[in-house]
């Protein structure tokens, strides 16, 4: 049976796989002696190699970010409401690359894979990754690729982060950084809401100590709660009114609906779910239990509470982008209290501080953090707008 | 390109780098960008405008003048813009202030409300004046602060800043040599090269 994908879709992709041999030195000062980088590509690469965009995914996501995979033909990437003939990020136009980052799981080395020293899981053994090392495996990924220089990397949330830690690295190999609903730093709220997913996880009695898989189990209940606490992050309130108040009773109108739908038409009159925004809450963390790897998350999260590159700066950021002469584009979400806008304003006049060249926007959106994900009408257009820029300063370098 | 920013063009050494308030569809950023390689920034709030700063190529940050322009360092930029703005903004005298510390050089132009036509249709109507350039009703309208050619030169003179050039135009963008000896009367715009006395 034939399947009609999105005329706009980048279509069926297969995952590709490299080895690496070249030890990288992480900066917990251990270093991973080896290791494989899973990614995917959409779009040609052009003869003068000038047309390739970095995609660094987020907490959850992977190298598939656009696309179906053969055999799962409803679910495409997570970032493919971008990434598509004609869409934002044009493959078209571009070459885009997007690799599964390495602690990851969805491919990459990371605690779920063996260590081939000793045949046995890494689980809680695998070094915790930053940012930065991040950062320096897509340098190698690169290389492999023999990419010269990225026209644009890109990136939402912690994705952006790693945007920015390219900028302040390696600024001679990009020519634009886009930085999307992301932060110079975490704070306190953030790393709370991080440690709580993680204490989640760690103590699942099916946790042990990292090493389930040895024990042939994972700690389902644990991972299921901190994907939980942190849906509720990505989410605004005014967005879950509008996903759990479908049912406008007598009481409700749309302008007093506070997202309050039963499950099951009336209270239960005890401790099991009772409201739609339960239930939900439950199916994703369920959903997302099967599919993840518990030291994965924690890694991630960890990642995401060390992430702050004005440490080598005496604490000042803009002296971390003096050097970074490519160009900028930030956008933020009204409704996004994970990293709200000010978090953003705070990475432009850090850029502007540094007299870089920067576009900012701040886009009204009821869909909270989540909303980098989602087709926005005018964060479209602007991005779309942005690459298109990207694009022509390639056709004009060409000789 | 607009008139007036015509003139203003003049004005701005090339590879300088420029900061324009309220840059609108940034036409002028993008003239001064392919033409004079300016490393230029706009600022704007309207959605529509950003959109096209972004089409243009013109790097654009969302952001409200009233609110203040804190977060730019002193003299990071050779010249600041402020092109048929300063009627529409809260502080404008505050504004300029920040002009004057973010730039080396201030441009500020503005529609000339002591201009006869404004001045004869208070007279003769007694009503708020409506034209071409002031479109708009008394309570609907984003101008909340016009001044007259008399009142911006009152205002240098108390904040001490010093006007390098004044350049006053009528409805054809001319200056004629009447428009030069009378400029608070048959002047449209004002268009003002200022810096720190």
């Amino acid at each position: 049976m034939s399947i009609t994908l999105p005329e706009d879709s980048v279509g069926i992709v297969e995952p590709q796989q490299f080895h690496f041999d070249e030890p990288l030195s992480l900066r917990s000062g251990k270093v991973l002696p080896a290791y494989d980088i899973v990614f995917e590509t959409y779009g040609e690469l052009n003869t003068k190699k000038s047309n390739a965009i970095l995609i660094c995914h987020a907490l959850s996501g992977d190298h598939h970010a656009a696309g179906y995979h053969n055999g799962d033909t409803k679910k495409p990437g997570w970032w493919d409401s971008c990434i598509g003939a004609g869409k934002a990020i044009d493959t078209n136009l571009f070459f885009v690359v997007c690799m599964n980052n390495l602690g990851g799981c969805g491919g990459s080395t990371g605690p779920a894979s063996k260590d081939p020293e000793t045949g046995k899981y890494f689980g809680p053994d695998f070094p915790v990754l930053t940012v930065r090392d991040w950062v320096k495996s897509q340098v190698m990924l690169m290389d492999r690729l023999e990419i010269p220089k990225w026209a644009a990397v890109v990136g939402g949330s912690l994705g952006g982060m790693q945007a920015l830690r390219w900028a302040i690295s390696y600024p001679e190999r990009m020519a634009h950084a886009i930085c999307i609903a992301a932060a110079p730093k975490l704070s306190a709220q953030n790393i709370a809401f991080n440690e709580v997913a993680r204490q989640s996880i760690t103590s699942d009695p099916d946790f042990h100590q990292g090493y389930y898989l040895e024990h042939g189990t994972y700690p389902k209940q644990g991972l299921t709660l901190a994907r939980m606490v942190g849906h509720i992050t990505y989410l605004s309130d005014s967005a879950m009114r509008a996903k759990f108040g479908k049912t406008v009773s007598d009481f409700e109108t749309e302008k007093t609906n506070f997202g309050r739908d039963l499950r099951s038409g009336k209270l239960s009159f005890g401790f099991d779910v009772d409201f739609q925004v339960e239930s939900y809450l439950h199916y994703q963390g369920e959903r997302f239990s099967e599919n993840f790897d518990a030291n994965t998350y924690l890694l991630m999260t960890k990642a995401l509470d060390y992430f702050d590159p004005s440490v080598d700066f005496e604490g000042d950021l803009s002296k971390a982008f003096l050097n970074s002469d490519c160009k900028f584009m930030l956008v933020s979400f009204t409704t996004d209290w994970r990293f709200p806008p000010e978090r953003s304003r705070e990475l432009v006049n850090d850029l502007l501080k540094a007299g870089k060249e920067v576009t900012y926007l701040e886009v009204e959106a009821d869909q909270g953090h989540d909303a980098f994900l989602l087709p926005i009408p005018r964060y479209i257009s602007a991005f779309r707008s942005y690459l298109c820029r990207v694009h022509e300063e390639i056709c004009q370098d060409a000789p | 390109m607009r008139p007036d920013l015509e003139i203003i063009q003049q004005w701005i050494e090339p590879e300088s780098r420029v900061l324009d308030l309220g840059c609108g569809n940034g036409t002028l950023l993008n003239y001064l960008k392919s033409t004079k390689q300016v490393r230029g920034i706009g600022l704007e709030i309207d959605e529509e405008n950003i959109q096209r700063c972004i089409q243009n190529g013109v790097n654009v940050i969302e952001q409200n003048l009233d609110q203040g322009l804190s977060n730019f360092q002193s003299g990071s930029f050779e010249t600041v813009l402020l092109a048929q703005t300063l009627q529409a903004l809260s502080n404008p005298d505050r504004l300029i202030d920040e002009m004057l510390r973010i730039g080396e050089r201030g441009i500020v132009t503005f529609p000339n409300f002591g201009n006869w036509k404004s001045r004869l249709y208070l007279a003769t109507k007694g009503r708020m004046p409506i034209s071409k350039f002031m479109p708009h009703q008394w309570y609907d309208t984003p101008n909340i602060h016009f001044c007259t050619v008399k009142d911006f030169d009152a205002l240098c003179k108390t904040k001490n800043i010093h006007v390098l050039t004044r350049t006053v135009v009528d409805s054809q963008h001319q200056g004629s040599w009447a428009v030069k000896s009378w400029p608070n009367f048959l002047g449209e715009i004002a268009i003002y090269h200022i810096t720190k006395g």
